[in-house]
């Protein structure tokens, strides 16, 4: 992105005025280096967002921004309902509620290596992963209408979770008001076989060490300490949240024109908050929040099984659980006063500050963890949410480090054992059942993930508290 | 010119872009370009048989039902296609799609397709070809 193109706030803060057509300016959030990355779709989108109506004070875009649909990927927006404002399925994505999760240990580094292929091995049997692989749970419609309305902790009640766990996952593990009844039939055909998998692409499941400390007081109230091992997943609402992208980015394209809204993208499709389109959206969204936090519950489940083989008395204590692609209902201070606001992050994470309402009681004083996720052989980053994060972009920060090449590139350049074999000379495990997928997703596919989380760092949107570096990667 | 199909560069997912003496024929090739985001597609062998239907009298949300409609039949049939043969006719698609169940260890499936989007769509005659494409969520 042309750098010129900005108006600098500061180093990591850049500014794109409110002209032609845009409601609010543009800010991105991001060093100078990482803007001269960023494609120029980037700056098209972020002011495309911009234009959407009732959109509140700005459209931000995260460190971590790269070329999405409609939003730019890291692409924040919050909308005021009574203004007007809108809800965009695109503003979401496709693959709903994708998110991370990191679970304490209790393990040292020493008993991960001494039984690492062991530890690999009977994660990688038991965790359904890649292409067209399935779980043992298959949901008739009942229980898949319960599973939609209950989330994690429907997961916990069919004893595929633990309670303790809901606690440490936005909104409890239960994403209220959700409309089963607006999930279509195909979106419940694609989820059938599907709970309790990781997917492929970008997601996977990782044995972690904790490699640096930034924060030791936060850190120390997150429960994390040097050379501690972790262990993180990062995947989404599978099938379910894809139809449900896939069935409403069509609809409210189509219904756009009713509404007497001019789409400066097709991508950009949305609907009044206050409409039928809006509402219905709303509940098959809020729909597969669940199916993916339930998700993410049940793997955690199988993780807790496959680890307990090895290690018998362990203990899989979880730290927390965030989603990067969402529209929540949030309350948020616009000019002194509260306002309830429709907040998309598409590509983002929640970071919430110190003493929001709703944390748990561990994290008041910290503010939340904000886990974000690396790939194979890149470090992972847990930040801390604070009080500047809030008043910026809506309590939102990065997501990961991004692309910094197609999966094509990737495939050229390289080839997945050679991959594999590099890292194993790092002391890194790779599972995987495609080698192609190993190569597509090589770590220098992706953006230098310590800029990105710098940038977040420095530009007040997240705290940063530990780095986290895999010694086992299931990869779909 | 014979049908052929590429991929286009799209920064975190990718480009399917399908050309032919008809929009038929663009439409068959850009699903062929799909298909190759999973897997090689001379390693598909034609063994089943799917039907597939779908209606829009835009083009190209004809194109992005059609993508979508093969993506829901590899979800939920667990399949990978290697032949197409499409007719269109007043907005309305009917199509067979050929190929077999997938194999991992066979076919490394490299990466699942979430969804046809609208960026960068376009369907188009230039000169007397047909183009169809648009950028995939991997």
């Amino acid at each position: 992105m042309d750098i010129n193109r900005l108006e600098k706030v500061s180093a990591y803060q850049w500014r794109i005025e409110a002209t032609q057509g845009m409601h609010v300016p543009a800010i991105i959030y991001a060093s100078e280096e990482l803007i001269r990355d960023m494609d120029d779709k980037v700056y098209d989108q972020v002011t495309n967002v911009a234009r959407l109506p009732g959109i509140i004070n700005a459209s931000y875009a995260m460190p971590d921004a790269h070329w999405g649909y409609g939003f730019p990927i890291g692409g924040v927006a919050a909308f005021d309902a009574d203004q007007g404002g809108v809800i965009s399925a695109g503003g979401v994505g496709f693959d709903i509620s994708c998110g991370v999760r990191t679970l304490h240990t209790g393990l040292t580094a020493e008993q991960v290596m001494q039984h690492q292929q062991q530890i690999a091995n009977v994660l990688y049997k038991n965790i359904p992963v890649g292409v067209g692989s399935t779980g043992t749970l298959h949901l008739n419609k009942k229980e898949m209408d319960a599973m939609l309305t209950g989330g994690a902790r429907w997961a916990v009640n069919r004893g595929l979770g633990n309670n303790d766990d809901l606690q440490y996952i936005e909104e409890h593990g239960c994403m209220p008001d959700a409309m089963p009844e607006q999930i279509s039939e195909h979106a419940r055909e694609r989820q059938k076989n599907e709970m309790g998998t990781l997917g492929s692409g970008n997601h996977y499941l990782e044995v972690q060490q904790v490699t640096k400390i930034y924060d030791a007081d936060i850190a120390r109230d997150y429960g994390i300490k040097l050379n501690d091992i972790k262990i993180s997943i990062h995947c989404g609402s599978r099938g379910l949240g894809h139809q449900i992208g896939t069935d409403y980015l069509k609809a409210m394209l189509l219904s756009a024109k009713d509404h007497g809204i001019k789409l400066p993208d097709r991508e950009l499709a949305c609907a009044p908050i206050h409409s039928a389109m809006g509402q219905r959206y709303l509940g098959a969204m809020r729909g597969a929040i669940n199916c993916a936090l339930a998700n993410r519950e049940i793997i955690t489940h199988l993780t807790r099984q496959s680890m307990k083989n090895i290690f018998p008395d362990i203990e899989l204590d979880l730290l927390f659980d965030v989603s990067h692609n969402t529209c929540k209902l949030e309350r948020h201070a616009v000019k002194g006063e509260m306002k309830s606001l429709y907040v998309h992050r598409k590509g983002a994470t929640r970071a919430y500050g110190p003493g929001h309402s709703s944390l748990p009681a561990k994290f008041y004083n910290t503010g939340q963890p904000v886990l974000i996720g690396g790939t194979m052989g890149t470090a992972s980053y847990i930040l801390s949410g604070t009080e500047t994060s809030m008043h910026e972009a809506f309590g939102s920060a990065c997501h990961g480090a991004g692309r910094h090449m197609s999966r094509r590139q990737a495939s050229r350049l390289w080839n997945g054992s050679s991959v594999m074999h590099q890292l194993a000379d790092k002391g890194i495990m790779i599972r995987s059942p495609s080698m192609r997928g190993i190569a597509e997703e090589a770590p220098g596919a992706y953006k230098d993930i310590s800029a990105v989380v710098n940038a977040a760092d420095h530009a007040g949107l997240a705290h940063r508290v530990a780095r986290l570096e895999p010694l086992i990667c299931i990869k779909g | 010119m014979t049908p052929h199909w590429e991929h286009f560069e799209h920064q975190a997912d990718i480009g399917v872009r399908g050309y032919g003496n008809s929009i038929e024929q663009a439409f068959e090739q850009a699903a062929l370009a799909m298909m190759a985001i999973m897997t090689d597609i001379s390693l598909i062998n034609a063994q089943q048989k799917v039907n597939i239907s779908c209606a829009d009298h835009d083009p190209a949300l004809l194109l992005t039902d059609w993508l979508n409609a093969l993506i829901f039949e590899i979800a939920t049939h667990k399949l990978l296609f290697c032949e197409f043969d499409v007719a269109i006719s007043d907005g309305q698609l009917t199509a067979t799609a050929r190929g077999e169940t997938i194999d991992v260890a066979k076919h490394q499936p490299a990466v699942e397709i979430k969804g046809a989007t609208f960026t960068e769509l376009a369907v188009k005659q230039v000169n007397d070809q047909w183009m169809a494409q648009c950028v995939v969520d991997v």
